[in-house]
């Protein structure tokens, strides 16, 4: 300090002062190094674009820049103490933030590269709930359970927070400089040794960004891979078409629909739509009852499956055989093949198929191979169904049916030495990479590897720079649904930590670097794109709307090739005896992104109620067969390969079959869910994605234990779930009400007491409900419920306020699957209010059931008497108030419970009284439709429905006169609020497997 | 009178005024022995780590136990019920017997009534430890307050609370005057100042005044009056924390007097327990003779076959009322997840006890110990099996899930167990074990043997 000419800083010597400084002048002694003018050269030298900022001239629009990103931050800054020093009130608040009041802001969620449109609630500049967007033609005001679990991974303390090199912290513009020395070796070479390698992208802007990045770099090469690949179903596209398409289903107007593996309510793009129109297929008119009727030939019990009126069990080999049969009897072609399926009920359903011309859909699973989607194009043809329930549009992804090649090509070039810069944008390779494929190892041999990552994971650790990248709540972007819609993502908050988006990492290869993140890279785009009428207009309602207009995909009139059968690859017979492992995106955490979710970690999985952990999925046959039980640890060994995994035996899975779902196994990034379960991507290989054969399992003796919600699926005989077929349903309307010993009215010895003002009720179609979960989650977004653990699931103490109970009926080799989603049914005699000594279970005067937090001591009496168990007790500390992200992320209008006390589902009281405070204010009664409850809003099927029973118009109440409707455990005489349309189902009569 | 006499007395040896009191009071006043040293120790120890328990559970929350939904009861209602079950032979001894005029109870009541205080205060620990919230515990109690705020009066727990403290305060008082006079008796005989200060405040300055011992006499049948009553009332109020419910296998309207029969079974259990190794370690062969064995082998038998008399209205009024989820819930019991705890019980409670039909198990004391001790665990296990097995399998199917307790609902199972032997073996050292005005009553009215 003593020389000022120095040219570079003695970072010994600023140690030495930095070490001498004790307690509290420790920063003061921070802020006196600044002010040494060695400090500030050597600042010029090295940052010479913040020069400024040490210099304190600051321009008024750097000023408002980082005020804007504090306000955006105040949240976050809330939940620490104020600072010692002087601070000021929020005089001229931000136009449209009041206090109090939420805001709501449409963006898209991506999965896998398909958008689905949300709108996100905002408090206070906080992103704390993610609702549906009705006007984006993939939501239709529905969401799944990844969009509801993105505010969590939002915020998730969890998430990478600084640029690392070599797992050194270091900073952007360090990577900036080193991008910079690299170009200047793109620009004589062409870009020879560049490749970027991404997931699944859809973006716009993004494309054409990579696009400006190649032209540039000619000699450069852009890779996509992503784990749940859809290869297949472009490439039987092409096999069909001859050129590779995106099929569009239109399961509204299909009557009869055949689904081959598909799971298209659950795991495939579009699914909401698709359960939207699938459901409003089975809401039945009680003077006219009509339904589909749903053929499911299913490897995997899927929740596709589970909706299914007939669902045939086959290993996944055997699906294209099965396709094949159906086809010949279709008279699509003459194909020889096995016939896996009876001979009676093929001929039944292709009867039924014919009968429902242009009304009908067969639809093959995206897992399945060409041939089975060049079949299942040939069959809607030959029904008809092009143009009416399937259509067919361009993909919107880049260089469709192309990813194993492309990652393994990439991959050579890495192994070869051709590659000096690899910038692997998203994605974890490291991870997921097919067993067959040595990234790993090829990554090792790349000069220059950065990974730009919400988390710091395995791919992370592999290569130089590490940068995190925004979550989508933070960045500006774009992306397209899979019809083609366009949405533009806008950041509802300043990026959390030094994070950037895929745009700034690709503008800044080609030397632009952008000030203000990716706003004006988005913008500028679409500037440009929109050159006709005024684009300010254009933007603010693309924006508001959260959906550009007219963006979607024009139909495509097309036919299949004339001789298909010729080019479809002869029907190759497996081996009977040999067993198959099928591999599946998990129901939750999909290909391992959100394993560090504890949302969607204990979120339990539809059909197996497990949570935080796969298994391997089998049936009880082969299970009998090699002596195993579930939580037994077995060896499995394929083609050389070995993983351990602990056995779980699925009702309804096909014998010789196993089931390992992806995205477990993670040993980095993944917070608490590091090493939970097994890492399915070690035994796949990249030609066979989904299925594999030869088999080995061994058991090694070790049990593994595994944590379910749900211990029995089977109903003892009870009555939980009411169900007939829809026959039986035509022939007495009333079977669900019959026996007059379960069912009201009952005699009471006290009056009815009289409800005047509101009578808050609700109904669950069991007939619409997929199973989904995307309630369970939506409600524990809303109502700040903890996520406890592992091992506490294990104990039984979940602490989810609406399940999902699961229940099968009939043989278990494949049993009818049903679902039944529990919220508390606010029993008008409530059996937990006179229980509790201190009178914390109360009623209110609208008839709900509440329970006050602050009152509760904790006896737990409410939750013996309760015959639903849908109260949950706060066992140990699961909230925790200290750690400031998940602070932020709380749902202000709820109270967090605290240890010791009795918590439950409130109907969503807050939304309520919103509500009810805003019909006062303007002189009126509330509006049906106008509370929304998060389990109703979020619900893709409209299963569930509410509202005010003393409201003559309500739908909840015209639901309540329904036949079907029954309530749960009436013969107790707790008249229950919510109540459950019975389950039918729609067996075709000439078969009675159903 | 001597002629009249049963084959057992009452009171054996030769027994006058004096040398009862030597006999009594000297278990007090002598030399107390390595070997009870030793025994203290060793519960003193046990006792602080159900001390240090009770800390990390007060700090960590309920949670330390293996209680789920929807098994949300298990240990800590079990042991509250055991606890308060054990106490009531004591109450019974001295109050209904009293009453009764059994003469034979003198030289017991003293250890029984002991026994009863210590065993109603650790399980009133219990309602207090299991609550999420422990530190509001007297939100049950209706103290004014600025919010208006009552407990709720439907809830039986509320009634439960008073009865918990109405037994307690009633066990404490009966006890308390039952050993004034015996008080006054050690304060004249200590030899330390201390003692002799200890024993004369505790003594609340009794004179053996006629008109005290007139006044004690009243006091005493009006306690025993009132008791009587009580003791069937908490145990009723106790059935009642249960059979409010509409929990199949609670739901019974026989539960209140299948309590009482319980108390007073394993109450009879855990007098002989203690009472057996008391008489043996102490030397109170004459005051405990093979006539008060006798007597507790055939109660606790009787009382046991009022047990087998409600196991058996239980299951019929289960078939009898066709409730389909009482009758799965019975099957289950027999043959369920936790089917071992319900066979283990009948062998205990239903099965050993038969024994007892034998005048010659009666007059062992090993054999009666064996059973009294079988007793206890039973009575233990079935409050186990009732709250579990009622609980685990409700009507939700869906809602099943099992149960499985952890060290900690160990460690405050035999944490309160060595809290009581450490009291007890503190109480048989510090206070008069055996009635020493009683027994001088019975010396007297026996008259001096030759």
């Amino acid at each position: 300090m003593t020389q000022p000419t120095n040219r570079t800083l003695d970072l010994k010597q600023l140690r030495a002062r930095l070490l001498d400084a004790r307690g509290p002048a420790f920063w003061k002694t921070l802020g006196e190094v600044i002010e040494t003018a060695a400090f500030r050269e050597y600042v010029q030298q090295e940052f010479p674009r913040y020069a400024d900022a040490a210099g304190h001239a600051i321009s008024r629009r750097d000023f408002m820049k980082l005020m804007g990103a504090s306000m955006a931050l105040a949240g976050v800054s809330a939940c620490s103490r104020p600072s010692g020093e002087e601070i000021l009130p929020y005089v001229n608040a931000p136009a449209e933030v009041v206090p109090g009041k939420p805001l709501f802001f449409a963006t898209a969620d991506v999965v896998s590269g398909f958008a689905s449109g949300v709108l996100v609630e905002t408090r206070e500049g906080r992103p704390i709930k993610v609702e549906g967007n009705r006007q984006h033609p993939m939501s239709l005001g529905a969401t799944d359970i990844y969009a509801q679990a993105a505010v969590l991974q939002l915020w998730d303390p969890g998430r990478s927070q600084a640029v690392t090199y070599q797992a050194q912290i270091n900073t952007w513009e360090a990577w900036l400089a080193a991008v910079a020395s690299a170009r200047d070796e793109f620009d004589r070479t062409g870009g020879a040794g560049l490749r970027i390698l991404t997931e699944t992208v859809t973006s716009p802007t993004l494309t054409q960004q990579l696009g400006t990045l190649l032209e540039r770099y000619p000699r450069a090469r852009w890779h996509q891979y992503e784990p749940v690949t859809r290869d297949a179903v472009y490439e039987g596209a092409q096999l069909a078409f001859g050129e590779p398409l995106e099929t569009h289903y239109h399961f509204d107007k299909a009557k009869v629909i055949l689904s081959l593996d598909a799971d298209f309510l659950g795991a495939m793009p579009g699914r909401l739509k698709h359960a939207r129109e699938f459901a409003s297929g089975r809401q039945v008119e009680p003077r006219d009852p009509q339904m589909n009727r749903l053929y499911a030939v299913e490897s995997t019990p899927a929740i596709t499956g589970a909706a299914a009126d007939h669902r045939w069990p086959l290993q996944a080999r055997q699906i294209d055989a099965a396709a094949r049969q159906i086809a010949a009897q279709l008279g699509v072609a003459a194909l020889e093949s096995a016939a896996p399926l009876a001979h009676d009920a093929v001929k039944a359903l292709v009867h039924d198929l014919r009968q429902h011309r242009g009304e009908s859909l067969v639809i093959a699973g995206d897992h399945q191979p060409p041939t089975v989607h060049a079949l299942a194009h040939a069959m809607n043809e030959r029904l008809g169904n092009h143009g009416n329930t399937v259509t067919y549009t361009e993909p919107v992804v880049h260089a469709p049916g192309e990813q194993m090649q492309s990652l393994k090509q990439l991959v050579q070039d890495m192994s070869e030495g051709h590659v000096s810069t690899l910038v692997i944008l998203g994605g974890n390779p490291v991870y997921n990479a097919p067993a067959d494929i040595p990234f790993t190892e090829a990554l090792a041999k790349v000069r220059h590897a950065t990974h730009l990552s919400l988390y710091h994971d395995e791919t992370s650790a592999r290569t130089h720079w590490h940068i995190p990248a925004t979550h989508y709540l933070e960045t500006w972007s774009d992306a397209r649904a899979i019809d083609g819609t366009v949405t533009i993502q806008q950041p509802l908050i300043a990026p959390l930590y030094q994070n950037r988006s895929a745009h700034e990492v690709i503008n800044a290869l080609t030397g632009q670097v952008t000030a203000s993140g990716g706003g004006e890279i988005v913008r500028a785009f679409w500037q440009n794109r929109h050159q006709i009428g005024d684009f300010d207009n254009f933007w603010r309602r693309a924006l508001r709307e959260g959906v550009v207009p007219d963006t979607a995909l024009p139909e495509k009139n097309i036919a299949v090739r004339r001789n298909l059968a010729s080019r479809l690859p002869a029907s190759t017979p497996s081996r009977s005896s040999a067993i198959e492992i099928i591999f599946r995106p998990d129901p939750t955490v999909w290909d391992g992104r959100y394993a560090n979710n504890a949302w969607l970690q204990e979120l339990p999985k539809p059909l197996t109620a497990l949570t935080w952990d796969n298994a391997a999925l089998m049936s009880l046959e082969l299970a009998r067969r090699l002596e195993l039980q579930n939580e037994d640890l077995v060896e499995l060994k394929l083609h050389g390969r070995k993983l351990r995994a602990a056995v779980w035996i699925a009702p309804g899975h096909p014998d010789d079959a196993v089931t390992l779902a992806l995205g477990y196994g993670r040993t980095r990034g993944a917070g608490p869910a590091n090493d939970a379960g097994f890492n399915a991507y070690r035994l796949r290989r990249s030609d066979a994605p989904w299925s594999d054969e030869g088999l080995e399992i061994v058991k090694t003796g070790a049990r593994y234990p595994l944590a379910v919600t749900q211990d029995h699926h089977r109903m003892q005989g009870r009555e939980d779930v009411r169900e007939a077929t829809l026959e039986e349903f035509r022939r007495n309307p009333s079977f669900a009400h019959d026996d007059p010993h379960k069912n009201p009215p009952f005699p009471s010895l006290y009056p009815a007491y009289p409800y005047d003002n509101y009578r808050w009720g609700m109904t669950v179609n069991l007939n619409t409900c997929i199973g989904c979960k995307a309630c369970t989650i939506a409600c524990q977004a809303e109502n700040n419920i903890p996520v406890v653990g592992k091992q506490q699931v294990q104990m039984g103490r979940e602490m989810h306020w609406l399940r999902v109970d699961h229940y099968y009926k009939g043989p278990v080799d494949n049993p009818e699957t049903f679902f039944q989603p529990v919220p508390c049914m606010h029993c008008e005699h409530a059996p937990c209010e006179p229980v509790c000594p201190v009178g914390a279970s109360i009623h209110d005067e609208d008839g709900l059931n509440v329970q006050v937090y602050n009152r509760c001591v904790g006896t737990r009496w409410c939750s013996n008497n309760c015959p639903y168990k849908v109260r949950r007790f706060n066992w140990l500390k699961y909230a925790d108030p200290s750690d400031p992200h998940l602070a932020a992320l709380r749902n202000p209008e709820v109270t967090v419970r605290s240890r010791g006390v009795m918590e439950k589902c409130t109907y969503c009281l807050q939304r309520i009284s919103v509500a009810k405070i805003e019909a006062e204010k303007q002189g009126r009664r509330v509006r049906d439709g106008e509370v929304r409850t998060a389990c109703q809003a979020v619900c893709p099927t409209n299963a569930i429905a509410f509202g005010d029973l003393n409201d003559n118009q309500a739908q909840v109440g015209k639901l309540k006169e329904h036949p079907l409707n029954y309530a749960l455990l009436a013969e107790l005489g707790t008249r229950p609020r919510t109540t459950y349309l019975a389950k039918l189902r729609n067996p075709n009569p000439v078969l009675d497997d159903g | 009178m001597a002629s009249q006499a049963p084959a057992f007395p009452v009171l054996r040896g030769r027994h006058d005024l004096a040398s009862v009191t030597d006999k009594i009071a000297g278990i007090v006043l002598s030399h107390w022995g390595r070997r009870w040293w030793m025994a203290v120790g060793f519960f003193f120890t046990l006792t602080l780590g159900f001390a240090s328990a009770v800390v990390y559970l007060l700090t960590t929350g309920i949670g330390i136990w293996g209680n789920n939904i929807p098994v949300v009861w298990a240990f800590d209602i079990a042991n509250y019920i055991w606890w308060i079950a054990l106490g009531m032979a004591g109450t019974f001894i001295s109050a209904a017997l009293l009453i009764a005029r059994q003469g034979w109870r003198t030289s017991i009541n003293r250890y029984a009534e002991t026994m009863t205080v210590l065993a109603v205060a650790i399980a009133g620990l219990f309602p207090v430890l299991h609550l999420g919230r422990p530190w509001f515990f007297y939100w049950l109690f209706p103290y004014p307050n600025s919010l208006n705020l009552y407990p709720q009066w439907t809830s039986s727990l509320t009634w439960d609370f008073f009865a918990i403290l109405a037994y307690l305060i009633f066990s404490i008082i009966t006890w308390y005057v039952g050993l004034l006079s015996d008080l006054a008796v050690l304060r004249d005989r200590a030899q330390p100042r201390f003692a002799q200060v200890c024993y004369g405040l505790l003594a609340l300055g009794w004179r053996n005044d006629a008109r005290h011992w007139q006044r004690h006499q009243q006091l005493s049948l009006l306690l025993a009056g009132l008791g009587v009553p009580l003791v069937f009332s908490v145990h009723s109020m106790v059935a009642l924390d249960l059979s409010q419910g509409l929990v199949p296998g609670w739901h019974l309207t026989i539960f209140p007097p299948y309590f009482v029969a319980g108390a007073i079974f394993s109450g009879f259990g855990l007098a002989l327990v203690l009472g057996i190794p008391m008489r043996a370690l102490l030397g109170l062969h004459d005051f405990i003779t093979e006539r008060h064995l006798n007597v507790m082998g055939q109660c606790l038998l009787a009382a046991g076959l009022v047990m087998i008399y409600c196991y058996t209205m239980e299951y019929f009024i289960a078939f009898y009322s066709g409730d389909e989820y009482e009758i799965d819930t019975l099957f289950d019991r027999w043959s369920g997840a936790y089917a071992p705890i319900y066979w283990v019980m009948v062998t205990c409670n239903v099965v050993l006890i038969q024994a007892l039909w034998f005048r010659r198990v009666r007059l062992s004391p090993i054999a009666l110990f064996v059973i009294g001790l079988a007793v206890i665990i039973g009575m233990w296990l079935e409050r186990l099996m009732f709250i579990i097995t009622s609980l685990y399998r409700t009507h939700l199917v869906g809602a099943w899930g099992m149960y499985y307790p952890t060290v900690w609902d160990g460690v405050f199972l035999l944490g309160s167990i060595s809290l009581f032997l450490l009291l007890f073996l503190l109480s048989v050292r510090l206070l008069p074990i055996v009635s020493i005005v009683e027994m001088r009553h019975l010396a007297h009215d026996r008259g001096p043997r030759t």
